[in-house]
């Protein structure tokens, strides 16, 4: 008896530290990416030259269809595609890093009509898809799956990570069969093509030119993130933290879990040390308790930068705050089966294509509300689905496929 | 506490009875909880102002009572690891089943005490009855849970519940003079731990004790041993199913929510000097360990400590703290060999002197002893006090005191 409830004792003081001693973070998602970077990228985000890239195309007028952005590309390099021109339904496979937030949720629903689109069409014959659940392990695995006893025509795969999965996506490539990557990258060439909005230093340094511009030299901006260790993510604060420095705002940054309750707490105690007079955020999952802490502690509204996520847009509507709402542009979903398409009939696509990405401002909100009228909380504006068959149906329901 | 031994009334004697306590394993806590709240106060002198400190005592009360219903599982010798997962279910349930509409609040609030008192009633049968270690049962029954919650959100937030609703872990009783608002969390956690103390001192309370202590001996003594563990597991459910609506208030809907919070309590109850394995703790103990724990977390808001190396500092900190608490539980236990069996267990409204190890009765040795609670648990077993004749040097579990009711 004793014996049982020392190693117990044991089991449950080791779970509890690394519960605890971890409890800002997801550890599915940090422990390897942490491994990947502290080998190949070092600690330091900030990188100069996609900076001043992603800010450039920031300012570029997207080429591409009138209308349908999820086509559009910013500075494209073609490449030929000819060799993989080929009648018939192909059979796509998609290695995804999972559903786990609403934005990766919306994103999906959109990519499933469009799928049922291009069935109908006869390009697609059918999609397998595997979810890895935010692991980096489980998405290797799935995609050696797919090499090996997936009879796949096409990969699509969206990363969890980006230097772990180099080595899984070059396998892809060796096979001679397209490999689709889409929004978080890896660090090969190799893909077919790379779909991506212009990146996380674009939306830094959007959201941080806002902030400076309404805010005084020596304001207070609290900025709440979700975890460390993803490119997309850091490559945001990276360049907000910059701009800040220069501005001479004061800036302090906190990783959140997204979890509402740890966002209050922080707030409120950033509220209890003094004003806080801006807020910015790497995402906007979680705004709407960081407005209620300012509602809760009887203090003035922040200028805020949230994302396009409906709830934000919401509540920045009802309590009239000074706000922006970035956008990582959730229509890329779309994209990577439209270029199987492209594919297959032998047109050429862009290399790197670099979809628009430009926030919601203040004048624009009432628009994106209407237009979205009846979704979900969760459901992002710029999801850019308006034109396929299920709308508005299925993503009012958002019932996950 | 010093009029427990009036015999003995001089100032020395009682200086060193007061420290003593504080460094004894209920004692400690508090101790570290002032510590802390002093050292906040330091940093943000506003901290202590009455109206900010409610708002603090309001941001605990989930973890709280968490640790509250976590303390009877402990107590009772077992672990319940499915009361972050029994929170984050509640908070989904709560807001996909109320919605905006007011009106489903109650029913939606009964579904809810009925699911936690069933989550609680199927561990504590399968541990009663087809004897799985607790470990096991809860660690499933946070994992089936969990897996639930995501296949019916697929991972993400679904919208908050109706505003009602969540007026009882966010709002409270306005324009109250000094601390302006009285949260309805602080009403709900003084009415679960007056609860709780209340439950522990009654014979039922008692009985959970006993069978954490010596579960052969309870069973000899014709409790209903299934009975007294399933109702253990039931009462911890039911604590995270109150902690979820006041959550659901305080943050609203997210599946993070709740995450962690079984280590947390779990954590909390050891920092308040319960034992794991069962048998001894104070409930009032471990609701303070929550206070402590959250305390940190603030302190290092306060402190500024950068978000890289946060987690760092804090797994630091709870690692020291629990070793101490720890330590000063082994001491005791060892001391407690020492202490005579005939210690009438009166002074119920207090941790009293008579609780800690306290071998060195001489007032030299006592007056400082926080700073070296491992000498003088080393100390007992080589010297009984002559003055009090203890001729059973007991092994760990001979005595069977069951302090955890005062």
């Amino acid at each position: 008896m004793r014996r049982r409830f020392t190693v117990a004792s044991a089991m449950v003081g080791a779970l509890a530290l690394i519960a605890l001693a971890g409890c800002t973070t997801d550890p599915n998602v940090t422990a390897p990416t942490d491994d990947a970077d502290a080998t190949e990228e070092s600690v330091e985000w900030f990188d100069q030259e996609l900076y001043d890239k992603q800010d450039a195309e920031r300012g570029v007028t997207p080429e591409g269809p009138e209308g349908q952005p999820w086509l559009q590309y910013i500075n494209a390099e073609f490449v030929d595609t000819s060799q993989h021109a080929s009648e018939g339904a192909k059979k796509a496979c998609f290695a995804n890093a999972s559903i786990s937030n609403p934005w990766r949720q919306t994103g999906w629903i959109t990519m499933n009509e469009q799928l049922k689109v291009l069935q109908e069409q006869g390009v697609i014959s059918e999609m397998e898809t595997r979810d890895a659940q935010d692991s980096d392990d489980t998405q290797i695995a799935d995609i050696d799956y797919f090499i090996n006893e997936g009879n796949c025509d096409v990969f699509v795969i969206s990363p969890n990570s980006t230097a772990a999965m180099t080595p899984a996506v070059e396998r892809a490539c060796d096979t001679g069969k397209p490999v689709i990557v889409f929004d978080r990258g890896v660090q090969t060439d190799c893909p077919t093509t790379f779909i991506h909005p212009i990146g996380g230093f674009a939306w830094g340094i959007d959201t941080a030119e806002f902030l400076i511009d309404e805010l005084d030299e020596g304001a207070k901006v609290v900025a709440l993130r979700i975890l460390p260790g993803v490119d997309v993510l850091e490559q945001r604060w990276a360049a907000a933290e910059k701009l800040f420095d220069e501005a001479g705002i004061e800036a302090v940054d906190y990783f959140t879990g997204a979890d509402p309750t740890e966002i209050k707490k922080i707030i409120s105690d950033e509220l209890a040390k003094g004003d806080v007079h801006g807020v910015w955020m790497d995402a906007g999952d979680g705004a709407v308790a960081a407005i209620e802490a300012f509602e809760d502690a009887g203090v003035d509204y922040p200028v805020m930068t949230g994302e396009d996520e409906m709830s934000f847009l919401r509540k920045w509507k009802e309590t009239g705050l000074t706000g922006l709402a970035p956008v990582y542009s959730n229509f890329q979903w779309r994209t990577p089966l439209l270029a199987i398409q492209k594919i297959f009939a032998g047109e050429e696509v862009p290399k790197e294509w670099v979809l628009p990405q430009s926030p919601i401002t203040a004048g624009e909100v009432d628009q994106y509300l209407e237009a979205n009228d009846g979704m979900p909380d969760g459901h992002y504006a710029k999801f850019g689905g308006e034109d396929l068959p299920g709308y508005p149906q299925v993503w009012q329901d958002r019932v996950i496929p | 506490m010093t009029a427990v031994t009036p015999e003995r009334p001089s100032a020395g004697r009682r200086l060193a009875g007061f420290a003593r306590l504080l460094v004894s394993p209920r004692g400690a806590v508090f101790l570290l909880l002032a510590v802390l709240l002093i050292a906040i106060t330091a940093l943000n002198p506003s901290f202590a102002e009455p109206g900010q400190f409610i708002r603090f005592i309001q941001r605990v009360a989930p973890v709280a009572i968490v640790a509250i219903g976590q303390y009877f599982v402990i107590v009772g010798g077992e672990f319940d690891l499915s009361m972050g997962s029994v929170v984050t279910a509640q908070v989904v349930i709560a807001g996909n089943l109320i919605g905006q509409d007011d009106a489903r609040s109650v029913p939606v609030l009964a579904l809810m005490l009925a699911f936690g008192a069933l989550v609680g009633l199927v561990n504590g049968l399968i541990v009663s009855f087809l004897k799985v270690p607790s470990f096991i049962v809860t660690l499933g029954m946070m994992l089936a849970l969990l897996g639930a919650t995501l296949y019916w959100t697929g991972g993400a937030a679904t919208g908050n519940p109706a505003d009602g609703f969540r007026q009882i872990g966010r709002g409270g009783i306005g324009d109250l003079p000094v601390i302006g608002v009285l949260p309805w969390s602080v009403l709900i956690l003084a009415v679960v731990l007056a609860a709780a103390i209340w439950f522990a001192r009654r014979p039922f309370g008692r009985t959970i004790i006993a069978l954490g202590d010596n579960p052969v001996t309870a069973r000899y003594s014709g409790t209903r041993t299934w009975w007294v563990k399933t109702s253990t597991f039931v009462l911890s459910s039911l604590s995270a199913t109150v902690a979820g609506v006041l959550l659901v208030g305080y943050a609203g809907v997210h599946p993070s929510v709740g995450r962690g919070y079984e280590f947390t309590a779990i954590t909390a109850v050891v920092l308040g000097g319960v034992v794991l394995g069962g048998g001894r703790g104070w409930v009032v103990a471990a609701a303070a360990g929550a206070f402590a724990l959250e305390a940190l977390f603030t302190l290092l808001n306060f402190a500024g400590v950068p978000s890289t190396y946060r987690d760092a500092v804090q797994g630091a900190i709870i690692i020291l703290a629990v070793a101490y608490a720890a330590t000063t539980v082994s001491a005791r236990r060892r001391g407690r060999a020492l202490e005579a069996p005939a210690d009438a267990p009166s002074p119920d409204t207090e941790p009293s002197p008579d609780t800690e190890p306290s071998p060195d009765t001489t007032p030299a040795t006592g007056p400082a002893p926080e700073t070296s609670p491992a000498p003088t648990a080393k100390e007992p077993d080589p010297s009984p006090d002559p003055a009090r004749p203890a001729p059973i040097p007991s092994t760990q579990r001979a005595d069977n005191e069951t302090k955890g009711g005062s």
